[in-house]
Formats: structure tokens, C-alpha cells, sequence
């Protein structure tokens, strides 16, 4: 069409034409640009303004989600100007490409990097080998965080796993099913710095001396059956199990709701055909019910695993670590914060990333069996 | 038979609903505790434990004996009927009623306190929201220890941590959202080169513990000036959630019926429309889901907002840390503010919680 026009109406239609196009490629240019400019103003406004704390933080929230709403719709808009193949090559990318950058950039490329850092010195200027990684396996410190971690890793998730599953079974039975499931539940709900409060407050001890009374739970049992009270969180390597509790606490919950969903999905004939033949429930269990929520289990098992392989804010709020607590995350927090070492950091960080491979490998497995139309 | 087998159903029945109240108790316990300790008088919480706001018995001073000064205290006294040295008074001696006498002090003071076990029933000492309203504050606070002495503390300020952590929170659920439905309308619906790898990467990278980000993303916000700033955080969130919340809407919006995107094309709907129009109202179940999990992950993180929002903006989970680390033995503070920071996440949990569990059953593996 606009060939036709050119022909007809000579060197004015041509330079219309022509400023049209300029016009239209500036304007879906600097759509974006100033966009961009206006975000950036109110930006620079909420780090450096001292308005009132309120004003603040409505203006953070609508900022950021209105914000990022405008740079799709626009961005949207400048590929829809372009010409029609391009859109259609272009548009997908628009959609998936900020969460594909910000992907790449907080997790993917990460790992390179903290990869390249850890063969470097504490400031990341020279290059040390492998003697990051001599201390992190075999300094003493970071020897009883290994030892810990299993610690967590096998008892905790144990516990969960177990209650979990006691409570899944039990609970079925129930007809206040949701009530009891609701209560041990609810931990989820909670922040580790919470937990790490509440349970703090249950072992607490003021020590020995006339006239005073432990305000804290445990002793305050122990005191009543005839013992002596105790500083539970500083004695080695007891304190261990007292920490793990609150892991317990918080994680049966999660067992509990996903194993309850996979034991409902059992059909009902299979287990009625079980108990006419004359299994006891005990056996049924074992022979049906275990068989049938194997893959649920396993699911759950590896979550639990990669939880407390990860565990930080309840051993760094209790203990800091001390007393023969240390866990790994806990010790990468101290090189890189503490201490400044980002090279041993990086170690440590690599080596939580070695623990959790086969998962991901696991995880890749599944997936293309899934989606073999890839 | 019949009998004998509905007897078993009732046993069973009891032997299942006891064990599940015994371990709901146990799992209660403790934050019932912190609960009914942050209602109480702080002097009331270093002398006592928080059951005794139970019903119970207690010794109680019900009388005050003057010995007389023609009395020898330096030998055998009768006293109330009993006779006995001022050493034994000392130690407590326990009259034929039930009623206790001590001697109180030195020889000098000739003072007997008698004392009486007595009931004592629900809340005997008043209940008080001081301490929610101390924990709450920045200014200066002032409260009594175990012996009586008064305190005088800067307070914590978690009412403007409370702010900060609304500020962190909202966005950063709102945004991975956004981003993630974007994406995953993308992976799912749109056809692009290097579609399956890209979306492979998502895969793998769902379980990297987060760890391994914080080194080299310290390091560009050290660079882009972004430390401590709500973008900041906002932007680490969003990163870190990303590939499970892209991961379970994908899996979401494919199963989504394909007659009715493809009707909604020959109509000459563009993507975007379809987009706003159609996928992201369809797929509301699954956004609430997500929506709810991130909220509450963001809401109750601390390792996050430690190293990159740190001490400029304090949200609730890092301002009760604090507490923990400077007064670890203000347990008037501390259980009020754990109550504080647990408020909003447990009234989203038991308002949304059937989303919460769907979104857990989706998929329950994050890095």
C-alpha cells in the first residue's frame, strides 16, 4: 500500500512516508526510554528520601509492581510495532526473557562464578588451588559441621519423615482429621528466628542458687522429677538433638500433608480386598500402603535432605554455632561475613552444591522421561 | 461378632484420637507458652514459669509473727504450739495444720513468716499488653527484672520492621509471579529456538542451594550500589524463586485445554491478550498457590534479608534475631515479638491454607 502511494503522490508522499516511519521507530524507542527514566527517578527517590517510613513503603510496593507490569506491557508494545515476522520471532523472547535473565544471573551463572572463586584467596585477587577446598575438608571446624549436618540429615529427617507418616495414617482415621492436621501443620507457618525464639524460651535455665525458680519448660521437668536443671543448648554433643527437635517440629508438618494426600489416594477396594483376605492392619501397612506412597516418600525424604543440608537461621539464632553446633551453611556464613574469606565461602558453597547433584540429576531424568514432546 | 467387632472399632477409635491429642499437645506446648508468657507482667515472667497462670498450689505468706523480745532466741522457743531452735526455723518448720513457719533474716529482725499452701486459680496475677507495646516501639522503654530493679532499654522498634517487612514481602511475591507467568505462558504456549534447553536449565537449576549465589551477587550490588535497597531484595527474591514458580505454572498453564487458545487465535487475539485475558485468569488456582507459599518464604526469611537489606531496613525476622543476640534474656520482648512477627503469616496460613497445601503438593523442592 505504501509502495501505490509513493508512486502516485511523487517525492512529498516518499518523504511523508518516510518521516512516518522515523516518527514511528522514535516514538517506540523512547516509550521505553523514558519509562525506564521515570522508574529509575522514583528509584533513586526511595534509597536516598528520608519521607516518612509509610510513605516509603506504599511507594516501594505500587513502584515495584506497577513497575514491572509497565516494562512488559511496553516492551509488549515496541515488538508489536515491528513488522509481523519479527514480531512473532521477537515476542516470546520478551516474555521469557527477563525471568531467563534474572534466572541466569541470580543462579545459573552464579555458580561459574562462585566455582572460579573458590580456587581463588580470601579477597578473590590470586589463585590458591585446591586449598580452599583442603580446608573445607579436612579443617576440624569444618569436620564437626559434616558430622552435624549428617547429624540433621539422618535424625531429623527420620523423625519428620516417621511422624510424618504416623501422623498422616492416624489422622485418616479421624473424623477430626483436619483439626489434629491443622495444629501440627501450623509450625509451617512460622519463621526459623520464631521457632528458634520459641524453643529457646523452652530450654532456657538460669542456673543454681537460692530462691530461684526456672522459668523454662525442660528444667522446670526435670526439676519436678528430681534432677538438676541444665544449660541444654551448651552441652556437647546433646545440644545437637535439642536443635533437631525444632527442625522435627517444624518439618513434620510438611511430611505429614503430602504423605496424607498420597495414603488418600490409595483406592479404598485394595485395601478392603487386604483385610477380607485376612491381613491385619499392620500388615496392610507394610503391604500396601508403604508400597503404594514409595514415590511420595521418596519425594518427601529428599526434600527434608536438602532442607537440613541447608539449615542456617535455626543454628545461627540458638547458638551461633558454638559449642560444637556448627552446621555447614552456618560456617559459610561466618567465612564470607565473619571473617571476610570469600574464597572459603565459595568452597563450602561448592560443596552444598556437590551434596544436592544427584537431585538434580534425578530431577533432570524425570523430566525428560516426562516431556518427551520437548 | 458383631458386638465384639463394633467394641474394637470403639477402642481403636479412642487409642487413634489419644495419640493424635498427645502429640498435638506436645506440638502446641511451646507456643502456648511464648504466647501466654508475652501476656504477662515482665517481673511476673523472670520469677515464675508460665504455667503457673494454671490453676495450682503455691505457698502464700498468710501471716507475720513478732517474737517477743523477753524471748531467748538463742535456745528452743514456743512458738504456735511447736517448739523449736532458731536454726530449725530457719530451714522452715511445718506445723500440724499444714502451715509453714520461717524465720526471716538474722536473730535480730525476730520476725516469723507463716505461709499456707492455697489454691490458686486461672491468671491469679494480671495480664498486660506492655510488653507488645514496648516491643513495638523505638523509643526508650522501661521494665522491672527478677529483683524488682527498674530497666531502662532502647526499644526494638518491631512496628517499623513490621512496615519493612510488608514493603519486602508484597513485591517480591508479586513480581516473581508476574515474571514467572510470563515466562511460563511463554515455555508453554509460544514456539522459540532453544525452547526445550532453556526450560531444562530452569529444571536443573531448582534445587542449587542459594548459597552459592550470595558471594558473586554481593559482589555486583556492592558495584550497583543496590545493598540494603528494597529493589535490592525485591530482585534477589524474584531470583530466587523464579525457577520453582516458573517450573509449576508451566506445568499448570500446559495442561490448560488447547481448543481454546486455538479458538481464541483464529479470533485474531494477540498473545498479549491472550495472555491477560485468558491464560492468567484461567490460571488463578495455581498464582494463589504460589502466590501464598512465596509469601510466606519471603515474609519468614532471614538468611536473604541478612545479607542484603542488613541493618538499613530491619524486617521482623532480622529485628527479633537482634533481640535474641543483644537481650537474649528478655523474655518479655522476645516472646512478644516472636508473636509479632508471627501475626501475619499465621493469619494468611489458616485463611488460604487449602491453597498452601495445593501449592506444597505441586511441588515442594526449592533451592
Amino acid at each position: 500500500m505504501k509502495n501505490s502511494q509513493d508512486k502516485s503522490s511523487g517525492t512529498t508522499g516518499f518523504l511523508g512516508g518516510l518521516v512516518v516511519t522515523m516518527g514511528r521507530i522514535l516514538i517506540s524507542f523512547f516509550v521505553p526510554v523514558i519509562t525506564f527514566l521515570v522508574l529509575w527517578q522514583v528509584f533513586i527517590f526511595l534509597r536516598d528520601s528520608s519521607a516518612p517510613q509509610i510513605v516509603i513503603v506504599l511507594v516501594a510496593i505500587i513502584w515495584g509492581v506497577a513497575g514491572v507490569a509497565i516494562l512488559y506491557v511496553v516492551s509488549n508494545w515496541f515488538v508489536e510495532q515491528l513488522p509481523g515476522p519479527w514480531t512473532r520471532r521477537l515476542q516470546p523472547f520478551v516474555y521469557i526473557g527477563p525471568a531467563v535473565v534474572i534466572m541466569g544471573w541470580y543462579l545459573a551463572i552464579p555458580v561459574l562464578r562462585t566455582l572460579i572463586l573458590s580456587f581463588k584467596d580470601e579477597i578473590g585477587a590470586t589463585w590458591v588451588g585446591f586449598d580452599n577446598y583442603i580446608f573445607a575438608f579436612t579443617d576440624r571446624i569444618m569436620l564437626e559441621t559434616f558430622r552435624n549436618n549428617l547429624l540433621w540429615m539422618i535424625v531429623g529427617t527420620s523423625f519428620s519423615v516417621g511422624l510424618g507418616l504416623l501422623i498422616a495414617v492416624l489422622a485418616d482415621r479421624s473424623r477430626f482429621e483436619a483439626v489434629y492436621k491443622s495444629i501440627i501443620f501450623m509450625p509451617m507457618a512460622i519463621s526459623f528466628v520464631g521457632a528458634g525464639v520459641i524453643w529457646k524460651f523452652v530450654y532456657t535455665y538460669k542456673g543454681e542458687g537460692v530462691g530461684i525458680d526456672e522459668i523454662g519448660l525442660i528444667n522446670a521437668i526435670v526439676l519436678a522429677l528430681g534432677g538438676q536443671s541444665q544449660p541444654w543448648l551448651s552441652l556437647p554433643p546433646w545440644n545437637n538433638f535439642f536443635l533437631i527437635v525444632i527442625m522435627v517440629w517444624l518439618q513434620t508438618g510438611f511430611a505429614m500433608v503430602v504423605i496424607s494426600s498420597a495414603i488418600k489416594g490409595i483406592p479404598l477396594e485394595l485395601l478392603e480386598a487386604a483385610r477380607i483376605d485376612g491381613a491385619t492392619e499392620v500388615q496392610a501397612f507394610f503391604k500396601i500402603t508403604i508400597p503404594y506412597i514409595k514415590g511420595t516418600l521418596i519425594t518427601v525424604i529428599t526434600t527434608i535432605v536438602i532442607f537440613s543440608l541447608k539449615l542456617f537461621d535455626i543454628v545461627r539464632v540458638m547458638t551461633g554455632g558454638n559449642n560444637g553446633t556448627n552446621v555447614i551453611a552456618n560456617e559459610f556464613y561466618l567465612q564470607r561475613f565473619t571473617y571476610g574469606n570469600t574464597g572459603r565461602a565459595s568452597a563450602i558453597a561448592i560443596v552444598l552444591l556437590i551434596a544436592v547433584i544427584p537431585v538434580i540429576v534425578n530431577n533432570l531424568r524425570e523430566f525428560s522421561k516426562e516431556r518427551r514432546a520437548f | 461378632m458383631a458386638a465384639s467387632y463394633k467394641n474394637q472399632k470403639i477402642y481403636s477409635s479412642l487409642v487413634v484420637n489419644g495419640v493424635l491429642i498427645l502429640i498435638c499437645f506436645l506440638w502446641l506446648l511451646p507456643t502456648l507458652g511464648v504466647f501466654i508468657t508475652s501476656l504477662r507482667n515482665s517481673q511476673d515472667i523472670f520469677t515464675s514459669g508460665w504455667w503457673t497462670v494454671l490453676p495450682h498450689k503455691e505457698n502464700m505468706q498468710t501471716d507475720e509473727i513478732k517474737v517477743d523480745a523477753s524471748v531467748n532466741v538463742d535456745e528452743p522457743m514456743e512458738i504456735e504450739g511447736v517448739t523449736a531452735t532458731f536454726e530449725e526455723l530457719r530451714q522452715g518448720v511445718t506445723l500440724p495444720d499444714g502451715r509453714m513457719l520461717t524465720w526471716y533474716g538474722n536473730k535480730r529482725t525476730r520476725t516469723i513468716i507463716v505461709t499456707e499452701e492455697q489454691w490458686v486459680g486461672f491468671f491469679s496475677k494480671p495480664m498486660t499488653l506492655d510488653n507488645y507495646v514496648d516491643v513495638l516501639t523505638g523509643k526508650e522503654i522501661r521494665f522491672t527484672d527478677a529483683s524488682g530493679n527498674e530497666i531502662i532499654r532502647k526499644g526494638n522498634n518491631l512496628g517499623s520492621a513490621f512496615l519493612n517487612s510488608i514493603a519486602v514481602a508484597v513485591p517480591a511475591t508479586i513480581i516473581p509471579i508476574l515474571i514467572a507467568a510470563f515466562a511460563a505462558f511463554g515455555f508453554s504456549w509460544l514456539n522459540f529456538p532453544g525452547r526445550g534447553l532453556i526450560f531444562t536449565m530452569v529444571v536443573a537449576i531448582l534445587v542449587v542451594p542459594l548459597q552459592i549465589s550470595l558471594v558473586p551477587i554481593l559482589q555486583d550490588y556492592t558495584k550497583l550500589n543496590l545493598n540494603g535497597t528494597f529493589l535490592g531484595i525485591w530482585l534477589a527474591h524474584t531470583g530466587f524463586g523464579l525457577p520453582l514458580a516458573t517450573y509449576l505454572l508451566f506445568n499448570y498453564m500446559s495442561t490448560l485445554p488447547r481448543d481454546l487458545l486455538e479458538a481464541a487465535y483464529m479470533d485474531g487475539a494477540s498473545n498479549f491478550t491472550i495472555f491477560t485475558r485468558l491464560i492468567l485468569p484461567l490460571s488463578v488456582p495455581a498464582l494463589a498457590s504460589f502466590a501464598i507459599f512465596q509469601f510466606l518464604w519471603v515474609w519468614n526469611d532471614y538468611l536473604i534479608a541478612l545479607v542484603f537489606l542488613g541493618d538499613k531496613s530491619r524486617v521482623v525476622t532480622y529485628a527479633l534475631a537482634s533481640i535474641v543476640g543483644e537481650k537474649g534474656q528478655d523474655w518479655h520482648l522476645l516472646t512478644s515479638g516472636a508473636f509479632v512477627s508471627m501475626l501475619l503469616p499465621l493469619a494468611v496460613f489458616f485463611a488460604l491454607q487449602r491453597f498452601f497445601v495445593r501449592g506444597l503438593l505441586a511441588g515442594s523442592v526449592k533451592g
